[in-house]
């Protein structure tokens, strides 16, 4: 279990808290840390074409862990395996062990495992509802049953939108900036208070300045919120993450603190690959 | 050479941008021909009698198409009813869930059914509607165009369901969604503007098909109540009365061809109008 020495491991005491307890730990370089999800062996398939070969990574509690690697490398399907929005695809099936909070995911109502793992995708989103429909949205479907309306203003004011919107909520989501589209789809996926939220390259639409305000909301969620994001953008898993996996042909060739990956990379293809040598 | 392969090429594309320009005239004009014809022949007969009065027996004059009215608004709520929950379901079917060999099998009917001859659906709908209760009625009218409406809409709503972007479903999935969930909730309400839009145009379509009425809802010079009688509509009308030979009958048609006309050119517009308002504010 987590040990109580863990200076940034703020467990907070939600009403979910206890879905929240932890089964595993996991030593990345010589620190233990609690881990939310468990993968091992992974292989996966689209029909007869495999793009995961055998990887196996722990993703740790309200930590960032970026993926990062070369288009194609099978980075934004990993992620999607975890939420299982593979399931959607024809043909496509995985091997191997993935676990959150130490169960199988496959186990799992996959309702249930959506609602616990959110996602943010590459392009914002939103659906063609009202600003408040759309973080309503999750709420709803899940058969919330409390008060929506404080629901969506604690959900907004997490995603560090509220004050921008709070005067349009009834407004479509369509009138709002790509930034903020991009915000209102996190602040959707938070209303359902999901311990991980997978990030699929959330800022390669918005400009920096937008990418920025991004960047800083992931570090204020870190407080009661498990990460994993995929991006292209080297500079900003090294801004935003505390630890990153590298993937190359659909294997993960390094994963470590990001300091460590940064500055120390331990494999030759990591080093070529964040000093821009390929990719 | 060059300046002559330059002037070649300026009057290619002049005679090819007046082809085309000539061509969308055409297009255009013929609506506003038929339209414009119809005003001037149909607008002298019109009046409000027409549209509250039943037919007056040959010789006298005046009397309207009162009960053709009416039928017609009832054969297309039938149709309504039968072609478009069908056509609908059909339609999310093929784009959400669709296993490739029966899509494709449905697709290719559903257009084969499309191009069937309306006068074909009526002979069909002749032998299940009427001849076993050995009556017309507006049950077998509205059931012919029914049958006629299905193709359109299947395809229509398929068409706008495609349209609709797949990171919304995504979205939605993502969030705990059931498939089902996602397109009721999500996917159908998108795109709702064009589902309905599409669901009119073919409503309106069939509002003047005459051929599958002819052994179906028949005609009915009086009123016709409830459902089970033959029954007038306003294109067997205008068949009707344009083939008489009587004078004051075809001005009746004419009228009678505008007031259909104006039903379909109403319902078009309003529609389009009122789902482009209703999209802006929603920002669709």
């Amino acid at each position: 279990m987590a040990s109580a020495s863990q200076s940034r491991e703020p467990i907070t005491a939600k009403p979910t808290s206890k879905l929240r307890t932890t089964a595993a730990t996991s030593t990345v370089s010589g620190k233990e840390t609690p881990v939310r999800f468990q993968i091992s062996n992974l292989d996966f398939f689209y029909g007869p074409k495999q793009a995961i070969f055998g990887m196996s990574l722990n993703i740790p509690v309200n930590k960032v862990t970026a993926i990062i690697g070369p288009s194609g490398c099978g980075k934004s399907t990993f992620l999607r395996t975890l939420n299982r929005m593979n399931d959607t695809i024809r043909n496509a099936r995985f091997s191997g062990n993935i676990l959150l909070d130490g169960q199988d995911i496959l186990g799992m109502d996959v309702v249930g495992l959506r609602r616990r793992v959110g996602m943010v995708f590459q392009r914002p989103n939103p659906f063609p509802k009202s600003i408040y429909d759309n973080v309503a949205y999750g709420l709803r479907i899940n058969g919330y049953k409390g008060r929506l309306s404080d629901l969506v203003e604690h959900s907004l004011r997490r995603a560090a939108l509220w004050d921008e919107v709070k005067d349009y909520l009834h407004k479509s989501a369509f009138a709002l900036s790509g930034g903020q589209q991009q915000r209102l789809c996190i602040a959707r996926a938070l209303a359902v208070d999901p311990e991980v939220l997978l990030l699929d390259e959330p800022c390669s639409a918005l400009d920096p300045v937008t990418t920025a305000k991004i960047e800083e909301l992931m570090f204020q969620l870190k407080d009661s919120c498990t990460m994993a994001i995929v991006t292209h953008n080297m500079q900003q898993a090294a801004r935003a993450s505390d630890f990153t996996a590298f993937m190359l042909d659909g294997k993960l060739i390094e994963h470590n603190e990001t300091s460590k990956l940064f500055t120390t990379p331990s494999d030759p293809r990591t080093e070529a690959y964040i000093t821009g040598r390929f990719g | 050479m060059s300046g002559v392969r330059l002037m070649w090429r300026k009057s290619l594309n002049v005679l090819m941008l007046t082809l085309t320009g000539v061509a969308a005239l055409v297009v255009v004009s013929v609506l506003f021909m038929i339209l414009g014809y119809l005003l001037w022949n149909g607008g002298k007969s019109l009046n409000l009698g027409f549209f509250t009065q039943l037919p007056k027996p040959v010789g006298e004059t005046g009397g309207g198409m009162a009960n053709a009215i009416v039928g017609s608004l009832k054969l297309l709520a039938l149709a309504a009813l039968l072609g478009l929950p069908i056509g609908l379901m059909a339609g999310v079917y093929l784009a959400e869930f669709g296993g490739k060999t029966f899509s494709f099998v449905t697709r290719y009917t559903t257009d084969l059914l499309n191009g069937v001859p309306s006068i074909v659906i009526g002979i069909f709908a002749y032998t299940l509607a009427v001849l076993p209760v050995k009556h017309f009625s507006a049950f077998a009218g509205g059931f012919a165009l029914g049958i006629m409406v299905i193709p359109i809409t299947v395809r229509s709503t398929e068409e706008f369901l495609r349209a609709v972007p797949g990171n919304l479903r995504e979205g939605a999935m993502a969030l705990g969604a059931s498939k089902w969930r996602t397109i009721a909730t999500v996917v159908l309400p998108a795109a709702k503007g064009g589902i309905i839009t599409g669901m009119l145009l073919a409503l309106a379509r069939v509002a003047g098909e005459t051929a599958p009425l002819l052994f179906t809802a028949f005609n009915n010079r009086y009123w016709s109540p409830g459902w089970g009688q033959p029954t007038a509509s306003l294109p067997v009308m205008i068949y009707t009365y344009a083939v008489a030979p009587y004078d004051d009958w075809h001005r009746q048609a004419w009228a009678a061809g505008l007031v259909l006309l104006a039903l379909v050119l109403v319902a078009n517009v309003g529609t389009r109008l009122a789902l482009s308002r209703g999209g802006a504010a929603r920002g669709v």
